[in-house]
């Protein structure tokens, strides 16, 4: 059961034991909040602020506060929607596909990545809602015998499929995440000394004692829960880009829409997974859990969706120009070299030139070009929803019903206030959650970490003997 | 009722697992073993048994799939038909995704509410621990005490002998 490559970097760094791992990751719950976090919760608070006044004014004046116009009757919202539900898949993909495909190098940022894809879901929940005008009445959406008699929802329709879609994909999602979390909060309640922090934590850990029955049930659950939210994953995004493929407007109708919209999703997710992660190693000091080995990873799939991203851009043009469809012809070029060349020229220089510098082994190992280009892939992202939406609806089939969008202030509003609402729930859950899965990574450190490959390396074996990684005392053989 | 426990303290997994074969073997009947981490292995050598959730998450998702398509059948196609864009009433490709949605949402909801159960896992303020350093970097064996019937030193000795660190005793008020 000791296996150690010698030619794979250590997941763990700097010689940790068990107890390192504890002390290193309860750290930030248990001492009292560092004036980083502060100054970052007060900016994300006012951001917060901008999300209610701007839900505010939609709720009280109504949809017509937003830019929309009876072309473009979907333009921000839905824009902002998509964006939001694929930063969200990253977080599914590190924790349940790579789960199944056994990649040790998932244990230490799956936690930060599931806890974002719940607050990314969250934020993109929001503008569907908003979007109904009346969001008192959401409960329509749903399958319930009301007082028009019994007329049921639209079962066709690939907008009640999203209804199911986002809010299984978000209810699985937070209870793998909370199974995950339980035997974390376990080793912070044994911990713990104030008497609400005690209570708080033996509620939330349910009663984890970590006995191996248990965790037996554990794994199998974790195992089955990830071989449920892989294909689950695939069919949410898949679901969204059939509300647009399903319709008949030229550049939506297009059966590449469902693979191309999960590449986008994953690709945009591991970008805002290396933007946040980036800044939590630092803030946190978790420098030896997310090691440059597990950048370089990502980094890594980011080239791969990139590059799948950049196929589907072609293969649009191309299969437009092929079906000998005008309308479908004009639409790309009007997306290309029409009034919004601007979008489009700014989805393909962030989507598929940018990323492609991580085929450079100094670039994908460098933190400031990964941070840099995370960024780029994030607004890169973003405008090819937009492209999409905005290009293919402001110019239909009717000359006399072309019209531009432009966004308004509380358009713009809700947009940012949803960033801030994302980044006040990531920092509270930094706050009070243990970031990184604490039982996990103990579980790979004595096949994965420094001191094994320490002691690889000078042909000593740690089975039988009290091994250091085992005392609490630090290693120190560098 | 009082229970009383010897607790074996490790602090490696695998002379853990060396030592959860020796006693077994020795005749003496573990308690449970409690571990800040699922170690590799220790199913076989404990004899805990493959879990039955699998089966559960199974018929959790046949029920979802049933379910769904029923809803939506009846619904649509028995309760109130409408012809929408010239689709059958019962139009079951437009059906999938809904059917697939509630079956993984009924069989994962349905496995871990049973994990929940099986488990005894529920919101708590009191927590029986044997040894808090079982959730942070040791490895507790516990074995249960039969007055007049369990000999301590030979027990005490067993432990030591197979590379626990320390040999402590508790009582644990049922």
């Amino acid at each position: 059961m000791q296996h150690v490559s010698p030619i794979r970097e250590p997941l763990v760094t700097g010689g940790k034991t068990y107890h390192d791992i504890t002390q290193d990751v309860c750290r930030q719950v248990e001492a009292k909040p560092n004036i980083r976090w502060a100054a970052a919760l007060a900016v994300a608070l006012v951001g917060l602020a901008i999300f209610l006044y701007s839900v505010y004014r939609t709720l009280w004046y109504g949809i017509g506060e937003w830019g929309l116009n009876k072309t473009v009757g979907w333009a921000w919202d839905i824009t902002n929607f998509v964006w939001w539900v694929g930063i969200g898949h990253a977080g599914t993909l590190i924790s349940a596909i790579l789960l199944l495909f056994r990649q040790k190098w998932r244990t230490s940022i799956n936690r930060a990545a599931e806890a974002m894809t719940i607050f990314a879901v969250i934020c993109a929940a929001m503008f569907p809602v908003l979007h109904m005008g009346r969001p008192w009445l959401a409960y329509w959406v749903l399958p319930l015998p009301n007082t028009f008699g019994s007329l049921w929802v639209n079962f066709n329709s690939p907008l009640l499929w999203d209804v199911f879609a986002i809010s299984t994909y978000f209810s699985v999602s937070l209870v793998f995440w909370y199974i995950g979390l339980i035997p974390d909060f376990a080793t912070i309640r044994d911990r713990a000394t104030g008497p609400i922090a005690r209570r708080a934590y033996a509620a939330l850990s349910m009663g984890w004692t970590g006995s191996a029955k248990a965790w037996s049930r554990y794994e199998t659950v974790s195992l089955i829960l990830a071989g449920l939210a892989t294909p689950l994953v695939l069919s949410v995004h898949t679901i969204v880009s059939m509300d647009f493929a399903t319709s008949v407007i030229p550049g939506w109708h297009t059966t590449i829409f469902p693979p191309y919209f999960v590449a986008g999703a994953i690709f945009s997710g591991f970008a805002m997974v290396l933007t946040l992660m980036i800044i939590t190693r630092k803030v946190f000091f978790l420098e030896d859990y997310i090691t440059l080995e597990h950048v370089e990873s990502m980094n890594k799939v980011i080239i791969l969706t990139g590059s799948i991203v950049g196929i589907a851009y072609t293969t649009e043009f191309f299969i437009a120009w092929y079906s000998g469809v005008e309308y479908e012809q004009y639409a790309f070029i009007n997306r290309a070299f029409g009034p919004y060349w601007w979008a489009y020229w700014s989805m393909m220089t962030c989507n598929v030139i940018t990323p492609q510098l991580f085929w450079f082994r100094k670039i994908r190992r460098s933190l400031t070009a990964t941070f840099i280009i995370s960024i780029f892939v994030n607004i890169g992202m973003w405008f090819e929803r937009f492209v999409i939406i905005v290009t293919s609806l402001h110019r239909d089939y009717l000359p006399s019903s072309w019209a531009m969008f432009s966004p308004t202030i509380i358009d713009i509003g809700v947009y940012v206030g949803t960033i801030g609402l994302f980044f006040t729930l990531f920092l509270l859950f930094a706050k009070f959650f243990p970031v990184v899965n604490m039982a996990e990574v103990k579980a790979i450190l004595k096949s994965s970490s420094e001191v094994k490959h320490a002691h690889t390396s000078h042909g000593k074996s740690m089975h039988g003997t009290a091994p250091e990684s085992n005392t609490n005392t630090p290693h120190t053989n560098e | 009722m009082n229970k009383k426990f010897v607790l074996g303290i490790y602090d490696d997994e695998d002379v853990l697992l060396e030592a959860i074969e020796n006693v077994r073997a020795a005749g003496t009947k573990i308690y449970d073993v409690f571990s800040p981490y699922p170690v590799h292995g220790i199913d076989d050598v404990l004899g805990i048994k493959r879990s039955r959730l699998p089966i559960v998450a199974f018929f959790c998702g046949l029920f979802g799939t049933s379910f769904a398509l029923w809803m939506q059948i009846w619904m649509l196609g028995f309760d109130w038909p409408m012809i929408i864009g010239g689709k059958p009433h019962i139009a079951i490709p437009a059906f999938i995704p809904v059917t697939f949605e509630l079956t993984v949402l009924c069989s994962a909801f349905g496995m871990v509410i049973t994990f929940f159960i099986v488990s005894r896992l529920k919101p708590s303020f009191k927590v029986n621990v044997f040894d808090k350093r079982s959730t942070d970097d040791k490895f507790v064996m516990a074995i249960e005490v039969k007055e007049g019937v369990t000999d301590m030193s030979a027990l005490n000795n067993l432990l030591r002998s197979n590379g626990a660190i320390e040999v402590n005793e508790k009582e644990v008020i049922k």
